[in-house]
């Protein structure tokens, strides 16, 4: 196929390569030789966003199932293909996509592709390997439900949202969990794991024309398949504050003030970005790697505010790049012997002093600067480089990634404000308290 | 990694006349510096009866010195958009951060300041102890944590320093004043007892110039000697349970102690832990209670050998419902892998897996500063990334069997559940 070495963009400078197979199947290598190391990311075009009212986590369920073999692949033999060249592997699902990965040493390439064809196509969904991972998954959910602060923003998230399939988890509701079929499960596969549905990620220490032969060899004959339609509802306007309470055993109180926030790709996303960094010291928009650690937050507003004036042990906000319209969350951890109210008093004066006299230039140089640093942060390793190049090619498209350093430094203090005012305000919001009953 | 690593680490190490040990490893792969500076003086060092003291310290350290005020601090990590953590182990105080080489100059500096010349503000002291028994409400809250803490205090005894609670008590933090704080940096803070590694895109004689001016006129006494007592050699199996009702798992955390990381067996260990609870998605325990069970999202084994005497520990998150069968699992694999050992299969698999991994554990500038760490820590050398693959390609069937003989036997576990229900284990 002579059009596949032809690439449609590359870059020198990062020497990348990117081109569709006829199939529709979008391929996209940048060579970094600074480790035998390669990184393969398949991406789908898939999340929790796409799941219909009473099948809530299924998208997640066939990542699950996506594990447990293909008909080249037995089960038992998944374990053990890139591990014997010192690799690991996983995957994840979210609102807008759904992906895999695996990074070994370079020799494990070929290996690595061939896992992901087998996933793409050949999956098993063998019904008694779906029931027994259906206990897995309860398992997963109930781990997240010890955790209090994941209790509440799941609370938060569905109270936030009336129309929009954001609003539920992307695990699931539990009844859901319970009643999915194994035909559910198979028939969403099918429809969403094909060619034209999806873009391959190649990173690391190889031959970018190389890997395009390789892919294609391994790829090529997956048939493409009809676009699968995405759910594409419009969330209606919020008239009014929500809140909701949840009062359960536990020792320490929780608070989150969530806003409808931007999606990426609209000119109000940078801006909230610089917002979120004065407010709570930014992260970087790596979803697989930034959010692990403290941020730089010490002279952030909401941490000077709360931390330092002793009412919250931590303060987080998150403002992630999603394909449509999301929330910008702020969560506080309550200080032991501290009320919930204080916390939320505190939270919303910092927000109403920002929406009245807006930022400071030397904020949003301090910001900016930040960003910048973390820039670099998240892309560190061949995985996290792979990660962000498969992630905005999903989630808002080739150009986004980057354009992403210009479009924080094109930020005025301004656009700031004004986002801050129009967006942070009572009617945009809700409010979620976890009040601990006692000493579990 | 630069190119040039993908053959192997070429840090370069130089100790100072106060006893500092410096080790920077160049690395140009990204314009970003990682500090790790690691003193020796965790949690092991506490007073005795008075737990909490060095982590404590770690919270307040970082908040003011004796040249700038924690705002003016704040104001030097933020404007660069750096974090610095400051965090203990139940041996070392680790103070590390990651930023852009431009600002390296800078942050190393203040870090040192920091190290050096703490001034444990009381205002400081009030707010971070405030925070530290919020965090120590969060951990009663969380059963991962409980069953994990509990499991050490069964297997170490509580007076025991891998056996007391490295965060200390809600009662101990209360009691700790700022004159414990000075103290402890006073006596356990010094360069006698640090190795600072620095990787990144720096030069390695300018930051060993560097860092000879900022750690000049520095002393402190040499490292005393670590006595960490060998545990009690249990002779039954002993078992804990945690009532948490309201929450919807139960955390399992079931181990034995081990050996030290010095003790020659220790890749025999390493093996045999990746084969019992890491290869794939969990080794053999979570092919059985996740793969054909199916009750569990996470079943695993850790082992991380330290000074003393270390732990290999199972954990595994089911169902309340799941306990029972869960620790019938846990107790067949460990009595299976204990009586007959592994298979040429699992040897082959383990081995190429460790050693492939390698580069892929040294790929960023932190992983490469945590495992110079510990080369330092342990005397492993600094060519240890390259001794390694050998080191673990000769490790035998015969001597993992034989490890896995010497701790794995269910009637001398400890177990420690957390969880909603408390339901009473069968015996072994």
């Amino acid at each position: 196929m002579d059009s596949m070495h032809r690439p449609a963009t590359t870059s020198l400078e990062s020497r990348t390569l990117s081109d569709h197979l006829p199939n529709g199947l979008k391929v996209v290598v940048q060579e970094v030789h600074t480790a035998p190391l390669v990184s393969v990311w398949c991406w789908y075009r898939v999340g929790s966003a796409d799941e219909e009212t009473g099948l809530t986590g299924v998208s997640h369920w066939v990542e699950h199932m996506n594990f447990k073999g293909t008909i080249n692949i037995p089960r038992e033999q998944m374990k053990g293909i890139v591990e014997r060249f010192g690799g690991m592997w996983n995957g994840y699902t979210w609102i807008d996509q759904t992906t895999y990965l695996e990074t070994a040493g370079r020799a494990a390439l070929d290996q690595m592709l061939f896992i992901e064809a087998e996933r793409m196509a050949y999956g098993l969904y063998e019904p008694a390997e779906c029931e027994s991972e259906r206990t897995v998954i309860i398992s997963e959910l109930q781990g997240g439900d010890n955790d209090p602060d994941q209790l509440l923003d799941t609370e938060v998230t569905a109270t936030a949202f009336r129309a929009h399939p954001y609003g539920h988890p992307t695990i699931g509701w539990l009844e859901d969990l319970r009643s999915m079929t194994r035909d559910n499960l198979y028939e969403y596969y099918r429809r969403f794991y094909i060619p034209n549905n999806a873009t391959l990620v190649v990173v690391g220490d190889v031959d970018a024309s190389d890997v395009m032969t390789r892919a294609e060899k391994h790829f090529a004959s997956i048939p493409e398949g009809p676009v699968p339609q995405r759910i594409r509802a419009t969330e209606p306007e919020q008239l009014g504050e929500r809140r909701v309470v949840i009062e359960r055993e536990g020792t320490t109180g929780y608070v989150k003030t969530v806003y409808r926030a931007p999606a990426a790709i609209e000119p109000d996303f940078f801006p909230m970005l610089l917002l979120d960094a004065i407010l709570t010291g930014a992260k970087g928009v790596n979803l697989w790697s930034s959010f692990r650690g403290v941020p730089p937050q010490r002279k952030a507003r909401l941490y000077t505010a709360l931390v330092e004036g002793g009412l919250a042990s931590t303060v987080s906000g998150a403002i992630l790049p999603t394909a449509q319209p999301y929330l910008y969350t702020l969560s506080f951890t309550v200080i032991d012997g501290v009320s919930l109210a204080a916390v939320e008093v505190a939270a919303l004066n910092e927000i109403e002093r920002v929406r009245r006299a807006g930022v400071e230039p030397s904020e949003v140089e301090r910001a900016r600067h930040q960003l910048r640093a973390r820039l670099v942060f998240d892309n560190d390793s061949v995985t996290n480089i792979a990660h962000q190049l498969g992630y905005f090619e999903t989630v808002a498209g080739p150009r986004f990634l980057p354009s992403i350093q210009r479009r924080i430094d094109a930020v005025t203090p301004e656009q700031i404000w004004d986002v801050a005012r129009r967006r942070l305000g009572s009617a945009n919001r809700t409010v979620g308290w976890f009040r601990p009953t006692g000493r579990s | 990694m630069s190119s040039s690593l993908a053959a192997g680490l070429t840090p370069v190490r130089h100790t100072l006349p106060n006893g500092a040990t410096v080790i920077v490893q160049e690395s140009s792969a990204t314009p970003a510096v990682s500090i790790n500076a690691a003193f020796l003086a965790g949690s092991c060092c506490d007073p005795q009866g008075l737990p909490g003291v060095a982590y404590l310290t770690s919270r307040v350290v970082d908040r003011g010195t004796t040249h700038r005020s924690a705002d003016a601090i704040a104001e030097e990590l933020d404007k660069r958009g750096v974090a610095l953590r400051v965090g203990t182990t139940r041996h070392r105080m680790i103070f590390s951060s990651t930023c852009l080489a431009e600002d390296f100059d800078d942050v190393l500096e203040l870090l040192v300041e920091v190290a050096r010349w703490p001034a444990f503000p009381d205002a400081e002291l009030v707010k971070r102890r405030a925070e530290s028994i919020t965090s120590l409400r969060q951990d009663e809250d969380n059963p991962s944590i409980r069953a994990g803490e509990t499991l050490s205090e069964l297997l170490y005894g509580p007076e025991h320093p891998y056996g007391r609670p490295a965060k200390g008590t809600v009662a101990t933090l209360e009691r700790i004043e700022r004159a414990a704080l000075t103290k402890f940096h006073a006596d356990e803070i010094n360069p006698a007892v640090l190795t600072l590694v620095v990787v990144g895109d720096v030069g390695a004689q300018k930051t060993i110039d560097r860092l000879c001016e900022l750690l000049d006129g520095w002393t402190g006494a040499p490292a005393r000697p670590i006595v960490v007592p060998p545990p009690a050699v249990p002779a039954v199996r002993r078992v804990r349970q945690i009532p948490m009702p309201g929450k919807s798992q139960t955390d399992i955390a079931y181990g034995f102690t081990t050996i030290r990381r010095l003790d020659p067996r220790y890749h025999a260990y390493w093996v045999l832990n990746n084969i019992l609870g890491q290869f794939g998605l969990g080794g053999r325990l979570a092919d059985n209670i996740r793969e054909r069970q199916g009750m569990a999202y996470y079943a695993f084994s850790e082992f991380k050998a330290n000074v003393g005497e270390s732990p290999l520990v199972v954990r595994a998150g089911v169902d309340p419902k799941n306990v029972d069968r869960t620790i019938d699992a846990i107790d067949a694999e460990v009595r299976d892998l204990g009586l007959r050992g592994p298979t040429n299969v699992e040897m082959d698999e383990s081995r190429a897996y460790l050693i492939g991994s390698i580069p892929r554990l040294l790929e960023t500038n932190e992983s490469i500063a945590a495992f110079l760490q510990d080369c330092e820590r342990f005397d492993l050398g600094l060519d240890y990334d390259r001794r390694l693959p050998e080191l673990l390609e000769a490790v035998t069937i015969d001597e993992v069997r034989a490890a896995a003989a010497d701790v794995l036997n269910p009637e001398r576990a400890a177990l420690a559940i957390a969880g909603p229900e408390t339901p009473v284990p069968k015996d072994a």
